[in-house]
């Protein structure tokens, strides 16, 4: 056992404690200090874990997997990190005295979601989203005087619960069934039973809440819409990746092909289905930016499912490259809300009108990241679907590809809409929105990588090839 | 340095690209900035073009380099993006960035002033990347991505005074054209790539080795030649080239006679492989590029605008190269898209020369004594016009000649016939124009003439001295150099032949000397000729009346096609969508409310929903136990 191949944990949990020790320790006006410090942490991190990114080893006994699988979601969790912090600057800074212990449970949230994609049983797996769901419950309602976030918080504390205990009694019963929380010892104990039936719904449930699948995404947009933007932007795509590392993992390696006479995938299919169908179907109706960027996201988690029914390499491929894509394309997204936020303390739609001529540039950039999400090429969210359906097509899911085009089809008008108000729409005001150094840097990366990922997908669509050799 | 040249040739497309991104993305408040940056990138690509044009040159026959990376890939399919470094590249590589230096450079006079500079060299840069990055592709699919890019380009910079009326509408008019020819060129690209494969050019020449199934071939090799037919303007989708002469005369001389309506020329060269398996789709091209030719040469001879006299001209030498290709004479026809390259930008930059001093007037019975004003410009543009008709020793002497002889070695001796009748009205309408403008006795406007700057003057020495050099690269003084790295094994490269070049010679002298007759001593009288022939004149004059063919065409099939479509659309379709996005509409409203906001509800949903879960489940899973 080397611990060494642990590096990338260790350091992240360590920033993230010295983060929380050093806000408490300094006076405020070194809080700011503290804030860079997290930063260039986290980027000196990601750098480290791209250079450690082809290791493998296997931790007590199999408990925790460093494996390639796990490496990809880690590089996809800081690189989303990073991108929230540089985006946040300024959000943050309203909370003063309060701002470094933000970075420290941004910090100690990217470490759960590390735990999650490279458990290799149940409790670590169930420690390490724990880890993560508490440190967004407390930043879920880290606007301390606004009411929509209490809400938030307290909602998502309860819906959260709810959930981790359904995620938990779900692994119980498996254990009972088993005798075992190894998922490699699951598959091989696997046997078809009622109770252990029930119990791989309701893991399934669990992550579908992690994962916001519909009927499971009722607290989605009223968190999103009442959290602080940097926190829904994290939720989004970190969190959210979270849930699908965990979710392909156990249902490759533990649930699906351990007994070959029952065929999951379709329960997962229907899932997708109405998922993608109800997310779309709302945000059509939406009128605020933050809301409509919350059913998007629904939305856009039935796209990456639909890579998981596929579960061959083709479709397990698309969801991973996806949940790349989408961290920049809906990071860019929430940059420019958060910037119109702070400018005009809104986010209907009508406070986007006339954007493109406050900041062109920052239209053009919602712009382009609407169109990926919505599956334009040459964007990258288009090379990205093209995966996911092309393995669905290939698994024999023809009617939920089908369903994903059409819906998507659908998700042009919304996600146009807002680029209609910023184009054709008119302001009286006429200044221009405001970004701070670090916000453009996010922007530029985000819009840069969606449309490069975009034009030459090959590579990224390479590196997650290796990445789910471990599964096939 | 040629490790490093060679897989890094990218470069090459990729910093005129990197110059429009900077001057479109942050620099277009600045235009001399933009200028300096476009210059400085397309003349780095021309540095960085000669090491490739050595490395490929070094070896006897010419090696050949290929780098590829994969683009896209999914099972059955495969998309690379590759260089492919040959003697044929390597030659475009050199024309290209050669003549869109000094034209970019040359533009800075002629643009002077212009308010939308740095847009103009943002379009620059953006063309030159496209066709640099057409010039190094290794399979019809990238190449059909900067084919496209190109022909955007070209749109752009038509409608670059987009104020004016009848540029915006040559604009669309090339765009629209050359839209039918791409199409096909697609279905042609899409056939090759179901039938073999395979796009890559090395990949398609192995897998076509064996095959010979011309009934599929030949319709094919037709599909793809339309991409040609358009681009390179060949007839019938010819018509949109004399409009294009409305864009900055700087962009007719790189796009629309140097290098951009050359890349349907070098595209049969490229593909010449498949085309020459199919002897049918070689006749076709043969004649098309003959049609061209003597169609475009007869127009030339009745207009009166400089620039739309040259077009003419390009139209023609262009089914002159086509036809060539289509005898089999690829190392001709590649030989000819060079030298018709530096002489024809020359004779537009020439002409755009005159413009500016003439203060943008075209027609060259307004013009008339410009020698002694502008001498440096009329002697240049004489050069050009000598290499243009054939004249030895000069550039186009040495590639028309090779034409003809291939015409005629080939065994079509009415192409040949026909080949010659061109050089005699090329020669004729040449200096009709130079007899009549830089000669005439008219001094009209002549006070306000004067020559150029040097910025201007410069260029348009330096490709003279090229219009009288390169042709010498495939003349036997130097053993016919061009010719060894620049062919094809089922291409044919005929012996010279003296007759031929003594009697290609004496028909342009010919046709320079009627015109001196009719034109400068005055001789005929050339009113009297057209009362005389009116009917042949006006024929000339209205271009066949090819445009107003179209015109009625287009109203007949495509309007009436679409008025009926309007009247379906309307009525059926309409309601159809209208209802469809109601309902969705609609649906989305009422799904709406079961977002009540009580975590309670909240709550009762995820129960529910895992309850339907366990139940569908087990129904799913007792089906399976029993």
């Amino acid at each position: 056992m080397d611990i060494s191949l642990l590096l990338t944990e260790i350091m992240v949990a360590l920033l993230g404690l010295l983060v929380l020790v050093l806000g408490l320790a300094l006076p405020a006006r070194g809080k700011t200090v503290v804030n860079r410090f997290a930063l260039l942490g986290m980027i000196a991190i990601l750098a480290y874990s791209i250079t450690a990114f082809s290791q493998k080893a296997s931790f007590f006994n199999g408990v925790y997997q460093i494996d390639m699988f796990g490496s990809y979601f880690k590089l996809l969790f800081l690189s989303a990190g990073i991108l929230v912090m540089l985006m946040a600057g300024k959000y943050i800074s309203r909370f003063e005295e309060k701002s470094s212990e933000f970075y420290g449970l941004m910090i100690l949230a990217t470490l759960g979601m590390m735990l999650m994609s490279s458990a290799g049983e149940f409790i670590t797996l169930y420690v390490g989203l724990e880890l993560m769901t508490i440190s967004f419950y407390i930043l879920t309602a880290y606007l301390q005087n606004d009411k929509l976030s209490a809400e938030a918080g307290l909602k998502y504390l309860i819906l959260g619960a709810v959930s981790s205990a359904i995620l938990l009694f779900g692994i119980s019963l498996v254990y009972a069934m088993t005798g075992t929380t190894m998922f490699t010892e699951i598959a091989a104990a696997f046997t078809m039973q009622p109770a252990l039936l029930a119990g791989v719904v309701l893991i399934i449930a669990g992550f579908a809440f992690k994962i916001s699948v519909v009927p499971f995404h009722m607290w989605t947009p009223d968190i999103y819409q009442g959290a602080p933007i940097p926190i829904t932007t994290y939720l989004s795509v970190g969190s959210k990746a979270a849930g699908f590392a965990a979710l392909v993992r156990v249902f490759m390696v533990a649930i699906n092909g351990a007994d070959a006479s029952f065929d999951w995938s379709m329960l997962l299919a229907i899932l997708a289905a109405l998922t993608i169908i109800i997310g779309n179907l709302i945000a059509l109706s939406q009128k605020d930016v933050k809301r409509l960027l919350a059913y998007s996201s629904i939305a856009q988690a039935g796209y990456i499912l639909v890579g998981v029914v596929a579960a061959n390499s083709f479709g397990l491929k698309g969801v991973l490259f996806y949940a790349m894509i989408y961290v920049f394309a809906n990071t860019g997204a929430f940059a420019v809300a958060t910037a119109v936020e702070v400018d005009t303390g809104k986010t209907g739609i009508e406070a986007f009108a006339g954007l493109s001529k406050r900041s062109p540039m920052l239209a053009a950039i919602m712009t382009i990241c609407m169109l990926s999400l919505a599956g334009i090429p040459p964007m990258a969210g288009f090379a990205g679907k093209f995966y996911l359906f092309a393995g669905a097509v290939q698994n024999g899911y023809l009617w939920l590809a089908v369903i994903g085009l059409i819906m998507s089809m659908v998700s042009v008008y919304y996600y146009l809409g807002v680029s209609k108000a910023m184009y054709i729409g008119e302001n009286e005001n006429d200044s221009p929105v405001l970004t701070t150094g670090g916000s453009t840097v996010a922007l530029w990366i985000c819009v840069l990588a969606t449309i490069l990922l975009g034009v030459y997908p090959g590579p990224l669509s390479e590196l997650a090839g290796y990445a789910i050799q471990i599964l096939m | 340095m040629y490790e490093f040249i060679l897989p890094n040739a990218w470069l090459i497309p990729a910093l005129p690209f990197l110059a429009f991104a900077l001057i479109g993305l942050f620099l277009h408040r600045w235009p001399k900035v933009s200028a300096g940056l476009s210059i400085f990138a397309i003349a780095a690509a021309f540095i960085l073009s000669l090491p490739i044009a050595a490395a490929v040159f070094a070896e006897e026959g010419g090696a050949v380099f290929e780098f590829s990376t994969r683009w896209l890939s999914m099972p059955g399919l495969n998309i690379d993006m590759g260089l492919l470094l040959d003697p044929l590249t390597a030659v475009m590589l050199i024309v290209v960035t050669s003549i869109a230096s000094l034209v970019q450079i040359y533009s800075l006079g002629y643009m002077k002033g212009d308010p939308g500079i740095a847009s103009y060299y943002s379009y620059q840069s953006l063309f030159a990347a496209s066709m640099l990055g057409l010039v190094v592709a290794n399979n019809f699919g990238q190449m059909f991505v900067f084919w496209e890019l190109v022909g955007i380009c070209s749109y752009f910079l038509i409608g670059f005074w987009f104020g004016k009326e009848s540029a915006k509408n040559a604009a669309i008019k090339a765009f629209v054209t050359n839209r039918v020819g791409d199409f096909g060129f697609l279905l042609g690209i899409l056939f090759l790539q179901i039938i073999f494969g395979t796009l890559n050019f090395a990949g398609l020449s192995q897998e076509m080795a064996g095959y010979t199934n011309m009934a599929v071939l030949i319709p094919v090799a037709v599909l793809l030649f339309f991409g040609p037919m358009g681009k390179s303007a060949q007839f019938p989708l010819h018509v949109w080239l004399p409009d294009a002469m409305e864009g900055p005369t700087p962009v007719s001389a790189l796009i629309h006679a140097a290098t951009m309506v050359a890349a349907g020329v070098y595209l049969v060269a490229r593909a010449f492989f498949i085309f020459s398996s199919v002897p049918q789709a070689m006749t076709f091209i043969a004649v098309i590029g003959g049609i061209t030719a003597i169609f475009a040469a007869t127009i030339a001879i009745t207009q009166n605008d400089i620039k739309r006299i040259l077009a003419y001209s390009t139209l023609s030498q262009l089914g002159y190269m086509m036809m060539a290709m289509g005898v089999g004479a690829m190392t001709a026809g590649m030989f000819h898209l060079m030298t018709h390259a530096f002489f024809k930008s020359l004779l537009f930059l020439g002409a755009g020369s005159v413009i500016v001093a003439m203060h943008e007037e075209q027609d060259i019975w307004k013009m008339g004594n410009l020698y002694k004003k502008m001498p440096i410009t009329t002697w240049t543009f004489v050069i050009g016009a000598l290499s243009l008709c054939g004249i030895p020793p000069l550039a186009g002497f040495w590639s028309k000649d090779e034409i003809l002889l291939a015409a005629y070695a080939s065994g079509n001796t009415g192409l040949y016939v026909l080949g010659a009748l061109v050089a005699f009205l090329t020669a004729f309408y040449m200096f009709r124009l130079i007899f009549v403008a830089f000669f005439g006795s008219n001094t009209y406007g002549q006070e306000k003439a004067h020559e150029n700057s040097g910025v201007m003057t410069i260029p348009l020495i330096i490709l003279a001295i090229a219009a009288v050099f390169a042709g010498f690269v495939n003349s036997p003084l130097m053993h016919h150099a061009f010719g060894h790295f620049v062919n094809n094994p089922a291409g044919i490269q005929p012996e010279p032949s003296t007759a031929i070049m003594i009697s290609s010679t004496l028909i342009a002298l010919a046709g320079i000397i009627l015109a001196w007759v009719i034109y400068q001593k005055k001789l005929i009288s050339h009113e009297a000729l057209r009362d005389k022939y009116s009917v042949i004149y006006n024929l000339l004059k209205n271009k066949y009346y090819v445009d107003e063919l179209y015109a009625r065409l287009g109203d007949i099939f495509v309007f009436g096609a679409a008025r009926a479509m309007f009247w379906f659309d309307i009525h059926v379709v309409n309601g159809l969508v209208n209802g469809i996005a109601f309902l969705t509409g609609k649906s989305g409203d009422v799904l709406r409310y079961t977002e009540d906001g009580q975590v309670q509800s909240y709550a009762l949903y995820m129960v529910a929903g895992i309850m339907i879960l366990v139940v569908v489940a087990t129904i799913a899973a007792v089906s399976v136990i029993v």
